[in-house]
C-alpha cells in the first residue's frame, strides 16, 4: 500500500488522483500503523511551517515519518513536504523541523516576486535520482508555488536546482527519500513522468 | 529561470462553457473538461474557470466541475465567480480547485482575504480586481465592472498584497473584450506597486498584446478568453511568439505522448456521452 500522510496541509487529494492516473492506488492516511507498513511513503505539505510541525507534533506522526525514513520505506517529499524534513524555517523560527536533513528555509528576497508561482526549469546537478529519466525526456519544467527554499548543509543531498534570481534547492535525496520543491501532481507530463519513475525506483531512487 | 504563463480562462454557465468554438477534434465544445484538455495539449500553463451561473444549483455544479477536472488535468486551475466566504473556499479545495479567484467580495469584505490566507494560505488566494479610469485615477468596480466604488485599485492592490494574496489578476475594465490590448498603463501602476505575482486580463487581440503585457506592462502571466475560445490565436503560437521575444516561456515542444493520445481518446468517447 502507498500511504499520502493527511494532516490537514493543503490540497492533498490531488497527489491522490495524480498517482491514481499514473496507476498507483494510495491511500490518505494519518494511521501511524497504516503508515509503518506502507511500502511507500507521500508526505505532501501546503502552508505554514510552524501549524504543520505543530500538526505533525501533537499527532505524533513527526516520530513515525522518522521511523519509515530510518526503515529506508521510499519516501516521496512534495513542497512544504520537502522543507518539514530539514531543521527548521525562518517562516517558524525557534519550531525544529523533522531534522532528517541538515539545513534550513530561508525566503526569497526582493526584488523577486513573493511568492515564486509558476513553470521553472530544473537542472540536474547528480545523477542517478528519479529526475534522471524525466530531465532526459525532455521535460524540464515544473511547476512551483513558495516563498521559501532550503539552504541544504550538505550539497550532496541536493539533486536537483532552479534559476530564481540565482539557484535554489528543487530537489534532495538521501537514501530512499526523495524530495521536491516543487508539484509533480501539478506539473502536467513532467510531473506525472516523475511520478511514474519514483515509482518505478527502488530503495535508493 | 521562472517562465510567464498563458492562462486560458474558460467561462462557465450551468456546469457548460459558454461560447466555445468547435475545435477540430472536440466533439463537444461544451464540456469544460474537454476544452480545459484540449487547452493543457496546446501548453496552457494554468486553466481558469469563471463561473457565471446566477441560479441556486450553482455551487453544486462547479463542485461536479471541479472533481471532475481535478481526476483528469494535472496542471493547476483557478476558480472564480461568486466566491464570497470561506465556506465557498472549502467547498471549491475540498473538491480539489489548486487557487479560487475572489472579486466583488473582497472589495465588500477586506478582513476576508487576511482571514482566507490564514486559514488556507496566500497560494490559494488569487484576488480579482476589475478597474475602470476616472479621471486621473484608477478606481474599483464590482460585480464585473457594472457598479462603481469609491475605491482606489492601487491602494486596493497593495493592501490585498499585504493581507496575504498570493497573486492579483488585473483586469482593465476598459480594455475588456475589446482586442486592443492589455491595460499597459495599469498594468505598470500595479506591478511597479505590489511584489506578488501579477496577471493580466481583459483586452487580448494579437500575440503582440501579451508580449507587451509582459515586456511593457511587467505582467507575471497573462490571461485571455475569447481569442483563445474562438479559436484566433493558439496558445503554442501565443508562446512561440513571447519566446521570439525573448521572454521565457514553458515549451510546448513535445509531440504529444501517449497519454496525451489516450486523454484525446477519452475526450472523443466524454463527447458521445448524454
Amino acid at each position: 500500500m502507498i500511504a499520502i500522510v493527511d494532516y490537514g496541509a493543503g490540497n492533498v487529494r490531488s497527489v491522490q488522483k495524480a498517482l491514481a492516473f499514473v496507476g498507483a492506488a494510495a491511500q490518505l492516511t494519518a494511521d501511524a500503523d497504516e503508515i509503518r507498513a506502507a511500502s511507500r511513503v507521500v508526505f505532501p505539505g501546503q502552508g505554514h511551517f510552524g501549524q504543520a510541525m505543530a500538526r505533525l507534533h501533537s499527532t505524533g506522526l513527526d516520530a513515525v515519518l522518522k521511523e519509515v525514513v530510518a526503515a529506508q520505506t521510499p519516501f516521496l517529499g512534495i513542497c512544504l513536504g520537502l522543507q518539514l524534513l530539514f531543521d527548521g524555517s525562518d517562516e517558524a523560527p525557534g519550531v525544529p523541523g523533522l531534522g532528517l536533513l541538515r539545513g534550513r528555509c530561508v525566503r526569497f528576497e526582493a526584488p523577486r516576486k513573493v511568492p515564486q508561482i509558476g513553470w521553472n526549469a530544473v537542472r540536474a546537478t547528480q545523477p542517478g535520482s528519479c529526475l534522471d529519466p524525466v530531465l532526459a525526456a525532455e521535460h524540464q519544467h515544473f511547476y512551483f508555488v513558495h516563498s521559501y527554499h532550503v539552504q541544504a548543509t550538505n550539497l550532496e543531498h541536493v539533486v536537483g536546482v532552479a534559476d530564481y534570481a540565482g539557484d535554489f534547492t528543487a530537489a534532495v535525496r538521501h537514501g530512499s527519500l526523495f524530495a521536491a520543491q516543487f508539484h509533480p501532481e501539478k506539473s502536467g507530463q513532467a510531473g506525472l513522468a516523475l511520478l511514474r519513475s519514483w515509482l518505478q525506483g527502488d530503495a535508493s531512487c | 529561470m521562472l517562465t510567464r504563463r498563458i492562462i486560458p480562462c474558460l467561462d462557465i454557465k450551468s456546469g457548460r462553457v459558454v461560447k466555445g468554438v468547435q475545435f477540430e477534434g472536440l466533439r463537444d465544445a461544451g464540456d469544460p473538461v474537454a476544452l480545459a484538455r484540449r487547452y493543457d495539449l496546446e501548453g496552457a500553463d494554468e486553466l481558469t474557470f469563471l463561473d457565471i451561473t446566477a441560479t441556486s444549483d450553482k455551487r453544486a455544479t462547479l463542485v461536479d466541475l471541479v472533481e471532475r477536472v481535478s481526476r483528469e488535468l494535472f496542471i493547476p486551475f483557478t476558480v472564480g465567480g461568486g466566491i464570497r466566504s470561506l465556506d465557498d473556499m472549502h467547498a471549491m479545495l475540498a473538491a480539489g480547485a489548486d487557487k479560487v479567484s475572489v472579486g466583488t467580495a473582497a472589495v465588500r469584505d477586506p478582513g476576508l482575504i487576511a482571514e482566507a490566507a490564514r486559514t488556507f494560505g496566500a497560494q490559494f488566494l488569487v484576488v480579482s480586481l476589475d478597474v475602470k479610469r476616472v479621471g486621473d485615477r484608477w478606481m474599483l468596480t464590482t460585480h464585473g465592472g457594472r457598479t462603481a466604488t469609491d475605491v482606489d485599485a492601487l491602494d486596493f492592490a497593495e493592501r490585498m498584497a499585504d493581507a496575504g494574496a498570493g497573486e492579483l489578476l488585473l483586469n482593465d475594465m476598459s480594455a475588456d473584450g475589446t482586442r486592443d490590448g492589455f491595460g499597459i498603463e495599469l498594468l505598470r501602476a500595479v506591478t511597479s506597486r505590489v511584489s506578488v505575482p501579477v496577471i493580466a486580463s481583459g483586452g487580448a487581440g494579437t500575440i503582440a498584446h501579451f508580449v507587451d503585457a509582459v515586456t511593457l506592462g511587467g505582467a507575471d502571466a497573462v490571461l485571455a478568453a475569447s481569442v483563445f475560445h474562438f479559436g484566433t490565436l493558439q496558445i503554442c503560437d501565443v508562446k512561440r511568439g513571447m519566446a521570439a521575444a525573448g521572454i521565457p516561456i514553458r515549451p510546448v515542444s513535445r509531440p504529444p505522448s501517449a497519454d496525451s493520445e489516450a486523454a484525446l481518446a477519452k475526450t472523443a468517447t466524454a463527447g458521445d456521452a448524454p
